[in-house]
């Protein structure tokens, strides 16, 4: 009898639908994600507007719709960053050993003491406000946890028979490395992508309400929770949809990094 | 096997530290701190006994105590209670005797001839001497440079202790009206950026930077009838929303500025006073930022902006809108006729911009303070509407010291959204910041026509002459569009039932001795 990966079947359900419409309101939205009017102010969800409208007439679901691609562009976009730089520090640390690695990690304990938003509003009083450049300040951020990851998975393989012998066989470190090492721990960099994405979003939602990420009117799904705050009593709803999205996104994310983790322990 | 139990306790130390540092953090970021207020929260909100503390919630913090270095309204606003002048606001628009009880002007304008108010006391219980107020109108014009309404002094002498005598370099029919300038006491010269001390009918209990300010009554001061709360505390806060957060959980009693949206989901348990929020509010544009220095980009920007769409969407309606630099609610010194030049007219508009040299459009930077909502919803309307004639804007939100250390004092800008309020009763103080060589020309706007009609307005004693002269000022900033010019706001003042008063004040004021305990 086959067992299904339930975590991961849902997550990928849950994550397919949020990329499916984030696709499509790249394309389309059923309103303007900025046209303003000021005779459908605050209206509450109705069959024209089903998630009802804003503080200045906005359709609330086209600007989470639209706000999605935002969230999820910053998502990824810090993963990868994160993933790239993250690897490349754990591979050469981990392969390498000796004193490189002693400081280099010791400078990742430190970045990690610290919570990752603390750190990006750090560099966000250096760099400014924007769409991009939270996206280098939490990019930055996620280095190190992607780099202790792959680091400890380096450590376990290279010392595996079929790497020793590789190296007997003559093939030089960075041919061992990226060929022998890192097709072998993707499981786990997948899961820690998950992960990270996951923090991410939440990273960028609560920048954003912090009024420090992405800058009006562009919609982000954390920009219109704050926004949302000084209408909580006159529009709830306001708040409400763009709330459930990000928690949807988590949702997803979670448990495709928590059907991972069970396939990898298969 | 061995060394779980270590790894166990490192992660929860991990933990801790982790949580630490995040309860830290949000302390750092503006939650209530542990003061008297607390014993507020407990008590059921509507109850407003006698001994309970007024507490006003205000966006902003202050910049500093001393009231001769505050260059922001709620600097002003706030310490209006603890500091007079010579004269001192009225509710009416109008200067009343302060520390002084009466003064004479001389027929030519030139010299004024002040009375010290018997028995007046600073708030330490010493008598206020005519060279505390020599030591403090001095003080105030090294201060503020040469663009001190206070710069056009040529001597101060005390013939004694009771009497001051200004002599003007130049005649100034309005100089009464700087007089507001705060008296302080000579003795006190070292502390008055730490230890404030008044003539005022609150005195200072205690100041916690950026946090709040506490005040209580001074028992010595001059106007015994006085009927108001003993006790007041002002708190601060980054942003509008959280004081109104502050407000409805019950641990403020009152606010200003507040938006219709906020009044309605207030319900029941308030005393609402309609009032507008006494500013010009406007899109200020750089004057010397390429497109701008062309008047008919600057016209085209006047008539791309839909003054009652910004509104309504900000505010459902109500405001009054404006096309000049001018304040409707002081009629006397305010051009009417300049209402209505601009009417929404996107086709007008586009055809200007093209005659300016901009067919296409240009980009825009928009910089506003992040800590006011008003502004930066403002920048997102005017954003949409300036799209439809080609303006690509994109808006920069910064926080309120940046804002005013790099636009109002580097005008290192393209264009803001803010308001500017009545820093004075004078009009030339008023005017004098579109004169092209001021220290507040912010937008860098000049003008020979305009500046030559600044100088006579300003030197003419005839008040219907004046009157005239400030109306064609106001009408060649319209007509040369020195900036968009919106509005006065609507806005609410809201205070908890238990309280009522509040005086509206023609300028940025918060009379805490208006206020009465039901």
């Amino acid at each position: 009898m086959r067992k299904y990966n339930y975590s991961l079947i849902a997550g990928l359900i849950i994550t397919a639908f949020m990329l499916a419409v984030t696709i499509t309101a790249h394309f389309w939205t059923p309103y303007s994600v900025t046209a303003m009017s000021s005779m459908s102010k605050n209206l509450p969800p109705s069959a024209a507007h089903l998630m009802g409208t804003d503080n200045f007439g906005r359709d609330v679901l086209s600007r989470v719709m639209s706000g999605c691609g935002t969230t999820f562009f910053i998502g990824m976009c810090t993963v990868v960053i994160g993933a790239v730089f993250g690897t490349i520090v754990g591979a050469v640390t981990g392969y390498f050993g000796g004193i490189l690695d002693a400081v280099i990690m010791r400078i990742n304990d430190v970045l990690l003491s610290f919570p990752s938003v603390l750190l990006a509003l750090i560099f966000i009083s250096f760099l400014g406000t924007g769409k991009y450049k939270i996206i280098i300040a939490l990019g930055v951020m996620f280095i190190p946890s992607f780099a202790r990851i792959v680091r400890s998975e380096v450590i376990r393989i290279k010392s595996q028979d079929y790497v020793k012998s590789a190296r007997v066989m003559g093939a030089g470190s960075l041919r061992i490395i990226f060929v022998h090492i890192i097709p072998n721990i993707r499981v786990s960099m997948l899961t820690a992508a998950a992960v990270g994405f996951n923090n991410a979003v939440l990273a960028e939602a609560s920048m954003s309400y912090l009024g420090l990420g992405v800058v009006p009117p562009e919609p982000s799904l954390g920009l219109m929770l704050s926004e949302a705050q000084q209408y909580i009593f006159v529009a709830p709803w306001y708040a409400l949809f763009p709330g459930i999205v990000i928690a949807l996104i988590i949702l997803g994310f979670g448990l495709i990094s928590e059907g991972l983790r069970g396939l990898a322990q298969k | 096997m061995k060394r779980k139990p270590y790894k166990r306790i490192s992660l929860g130390v991990m933990i801790l530290t982790l949580a630490a540092v995040l309860c830290g953090c949000g302390g750092g970021a503006g939650s209530s701190t542990v003061d008297t207020s607390s014993k507020e929260t407990a008590e059921p909100a509507a109850s407003a006994s006698a001994d309970h503390e007024f507490t006003f919630g205000l966006d902003s913090a202050i910049a500093s105590v001393d009231p001769h270095v505050d260059t922001d309204a709620a600097t002003r606003s706030v310490l209006f209670n603890v500091f007079e002048g010579l004269v001192k606001v009225t509710p009416e628009g109008d200067v009343a005797p302060a520390v002084a009880q009466d003064y004479k002007m001389s027929d030519d304008a030139k010299t004024y001839t002040f009375t010290l108010r018997d028995g007046i006391t600073f708030q330490d219980g010493k008598a206020v001497k005519a060279s505390d107020v020599k030591y403090s109108l001095e003080r105030s014009a090294k201060i503020n440079g040469d663009s001190s309404a206070l710069s056009v002094i040529s001597d101060i002498s005390c013939p004694d202790d009771k009497t001051v005598v200004i002599t003007l370099k130049s005649a100034d029919s309005e100089f009464i009206y700087n007089l507001t300038t705060e008296i302080l006491e000579e003795a006190n010269d070292k502390d008055q950026g730490s230890k404030p001390i008044g003539t005022g009918p609150f005195k200072v209990a205690e100041y916690k930077e950026g946090e709040y300010i506490d005040f209580e009554r001074y028992e010595g001061y001059w106007n015994k009838d006085l009927d108001c709360i003993d006790k007041a505390q002002i708190k601060f806060y980054d942003k509008a929303d959280t004081a109104f957060t502050e407000l409805k959980a019950g641990s403020i009693d009152a606010m200003w500025q507040m938006t219709p949206d906020q009044v309605k989901s207030l319900g029941d348990g308030y005393n609402v006073v309609e009032s507008t929020m006494k500013l010009v509010q406007g899109l200020f544009i750089n004057n010397t930022y390429e497109p701008f220095k062309k008047v008919q980009v600057r016209q085209a920007l006047n008539y791309a902006i839909d003054r009652d769409a910004v509104d309504k969407l900000l505010l459902g309606g109500g405001s009054k809108k404006i096309n000049t630099y001018g304040y409707p609610s002081v009629p006397e010194w305010y051009n009417a006729d300049t209402e209505g030049t601009y009417k929404y007219d996107v086709d007008k508009a586009k055809q200007l911009l093209a005659d300016g040299g901009y067919p296409d459009g240009f980009d825009l930077e928009i910089t506003v303070p992040n800590n006011y909502n008003l502004h930066v919803q403002a920048a997102e309307i005017m954003k949409e509407e300036l799209a439809q004639i080609g303006v690509k804007v994109t808006i920069n939100p910064v926080d309120w010291s940046t804002w005013l250390s790099d636009v109002y004092q580097g005008r290192k800008f393209q264009a803001t959204v803010i308001g500017f309020d009545f820093t004075s009763l004078a009009p030339s103080t008023w005017y004098v910041h579109y004169q092209s060589k001021s220290d507040n020309n912010m937008v860098n706007f000049s003008d020979a026509d305009y500046d030559k009609t600044y100088d006579e307005a300003k030197t003419e004693t005839d008040k219907d002459k004046k009157k005239e002269l400030y109306n064609k000022c106001q009408q060649i900033l319209t007509d040369q569009a020195a900036s968009v010019f919106i509005e006065d706001p609507v806005n609410y003042i809201v205070l908890r039932k238990g309280y009522t008063g509040f005086a509206s004040y023609p300028i940025y004021v918060i009379d805490l001795s208006s206020i009465k305990a039901e």
